[in-house]
């Protein structure tokens, strides 16, 4: 864990996101209560839990996708519990979808330019990029370390489903992340692809931090420094990868009495 | 990994069902040009009345339905106030320009008048688009609709501004450097330049970021705000665009028919534009122009048509009707739609080119 611990002190102390008191309610339904967690820059964690302990919510909460009811969100010292989604990617938040959410009617370059193009200037612009355009190479940058070169002018709706999670962290990666929220990136990935998807978030410059909801707990620990386990919307346990995956009552949880 | 594997087995659909980004249109498409030299020489081949009561008419009409296209096409907002917009763009003209009712009509030069109205009916469209992009779907249709009848009924009832049901009347048209511009040839090649000029225009933003922006909002609004977009600034910014142009149709309607009235802005009249494009079809440019054409050629001729055959000659828009059923039933991309796939089919299968490029 020296890499570990080299990242980290390179990148700076403070908060990158900072949770106080977090609550979400649907109606009656408390979806997030009382969420309080602080992750550092360049920090890799994952959050685990079984199907409705929260952890979409909670990513819903972090991008402004569904405002908290109550508490308050930094994000690297700054409150932003009430800006709109828009105005937090601007400042270097990012999230994939755990269902892909693509322009379908684009090309897979389109696709990557249009994430390029919503964190830089002149997203309004009537002038067409032309061949120096700066963010074009961006875009090409991008898919290509996705490996996505060979389709890149295909429309998104031809391609395959493991292709189409690969866009999908593409544009979760564009422009200057600081942070970003991976929700379940291995959805339905085959096991050579899952390989893959763990080459591109170990790669990530070390400045890039990020959390990441992962049921298959192989591509979850290999990829993380630091563990967040949920139930029920609250936080249950927090503590590194080897200590999470012995903690008895986290087997307890996963293994048998986790739906009761 | 099966990356190249993949990209190799991909089969493409047969058409597109929502416009796509794409090149510098159809530059190299030998139709396109002969349409522009067609259009060019059109004074040389037809008549005043073809000139100006179908050719003409089909350009205003069909740069009306064109602002339609870019919201409904590109952005996925249904708007049924286009015409309302243009109208209203009609009836500034009027009531700042020179009229026949003096009492209302300011008198200004023509050159003052037309950005005025086109000023008014831009912030008009872009007030009402931002009131209807805080819904979605058939609420905007609703909202849209709302903003065109309560227009069409004030129009009627108010006197002090729009006179009232006869309208404002005798309306003056450009003249300068000698010639009367609404002459039939000269009012024809206004209209064929404001057509051409608001076509290109919003061919060539369909590439730009603003209008892949907007096609992104079209299609997954959610995820465009997750990628740093101010999604209903960019539907509101896509209603001024829209509006603008058609307010240079509305323009160029009021010069074609020297008046204006409640008619012009009916609701009827609103929805008919939601006709023309969806016959021409709403994923290119090129659609709404078509739709306009056998929209008013039928108008036109479907009189003479049915009372040949023994029934009443107001029933064209029977006529109308029935191909606009015909038409959502079997090509929901109208008649651009129904030609890609003719061409499509005219082609050998291993031929077939990428989808976004040129007439493919």
């Amino acid at each position: 864990m020296d890499s570990v611990a080299q990242r980290l002190s390179a990148v700076g102390a403070g908060a990158a996101l900072e949770l106080r008191g977090v609550t979400r309610l649907f109606g009656a339904l408390a979806a997030l209560t009382d969420v309080t967690m602080t992750v550092r820059p360049g920090e890799r964690r994952a959050v685990l839990g079984s199907n409705g302990a929260g952890k979409t919510t909670l990513f819903n909460c972090i991008t402004g996708d569904f405002p908290p009811s109550s508490g308050t969100i930094r994000f690297f010292g700054e409150d932003v519990t009430h800006f709109p989604p828009y105005e937090r990617i601007r400042r270097g938040l990012r999230r994939t979808y755990q269902i892909s959410a693509l322009f379908p009617g684009l090309s897979v370059q389109d696709n990557v330019y249009l994430a390029c193009r919503g964190v830089s200037r002149g997203r309004f612009s009537f002038l067409r990029p032309g061949q120096s355009d700066a963010l074009m190479h961006a875009a090409d940058g991008l898919v290509q370390a996705v490996h996505l070169a060979a389709v890149k002018d295909q429309r998104v709706a031809e391609l395959a489903h493991g292709q189409q999670r690969q866009l999908e962290i593409a544009l979760a990666l564009a422009g200057a992340p600081r942070f970003v929220l991976f929700d379940e990136p291995a959805a339905g990935l085959s096991p050579t692809e899952r390989q893959e998807l763990i080459e591109i978030l170990t790669s990530l410059p070390a400045h890039i931090g990020y959390i990441i909801i992962e049921h298959d707990m192989d591509v979850a620990l290999r990829v993380v420094e630091s563990v967040t386990m949920m139930h029920n919307g609250r936080i249950f346990k927090e503590g590194l990868p080897q200590e999470i995956q012995s903690d008895p009552e986290v087997q307890e949880l996963y293994l048998g009495g986790g739906h009761e | 990994m099966s990356v190249t594997h993949d990209a190799r087995v991909q089969v493409r659909p047969a058409t597109a069902q929502r416009p796509t980004a794409r090149a510098w249109p159809d530059i190299n498409n030998p139709a396109a040009w002969i349409v522009a030299v067609i259009l060019l020489i059109m004074p040389l081949i037809a008549n005043g009345f073809f000139l100006i009561e179908i050719f003409a008419t089909t350009l205003i009409l069909g740069t009306i339905a064109l602002s339609l296209m870019l919201l409904a096409g590109y952005g996925g907002m249904v708007s049924l106030m286009q015409l309302t917009i243009a109208g209203f763009a009609a009836y500034m003209v009027a009531v700042f320009g020179v009229s026949g009712n003096a009492n209302i009509s300011l008198g200004w030069p023509w050159w003052l008048a037309v950005p005025m109205a086109l000023a008014l009916a831009t912030m008009f469209g872009t007030l009402g688009g931002a009131l209807a992009v805080r819904t979605e779907g058939i609420y905007t249709i609703m909202i849209t609709l709302a903003i065109g009848a309560a227009f069409y009924y004030f129009t009627n009832q108010n006197w002090a501004i729009f006179n009232g049901h006869t309208g404002i009347n005798t309306v003056s048209t450009p003249h300068f450097w000698g010639v009367n511009w609404r002459a039939d040839i000269p009012f024809y090649y206004i209209v064929l330049a404001v057509a051409a000029l608001c076509y290109f225009a919003v061919e060539y933003v369909s590439r730009a970021p603003f209008g892949m922006a907007l096609q992104g909002v079209r299609d997954n609004p959610r995820r465009m705000a997750a990628l740093g977009f101010n999604v209903n600034a960019h539907r509101v910014a896509a209603y001024a665009v829209a509006s603008f142009i058609a307010g240079l149709a509305g323009v160029l309607q009021v010069w074609n028919y020297r008046q204006i009235s409640p008619g012009s802005v009916s609701v009827g009249a609103c929805i008919d534009v939601l006709i023309i494009a969806v016959v021409g079809g709403i994923t290119r440019p090129i659609g709404p122009y078509i739709g306009a054409l056998v929209f008013v050629l039928l108008r036109t001729f479907a009189l003479d048509f049915l009372i040949k055959i023994g029934l009443d000659g107001n029933r064209f828009r029977l006529l109308i009707g029935l191909g606009f059923l015909a038409i959502v039933f079997w090509s929901s991309d109208g008649v651009i739609g129904l030609w890609q796939r003719w061409r499509q089919s005219q082609r050998p299968a291993a031929s077939r080119p990428g989808g976004g490029r040129g007439h493919g």
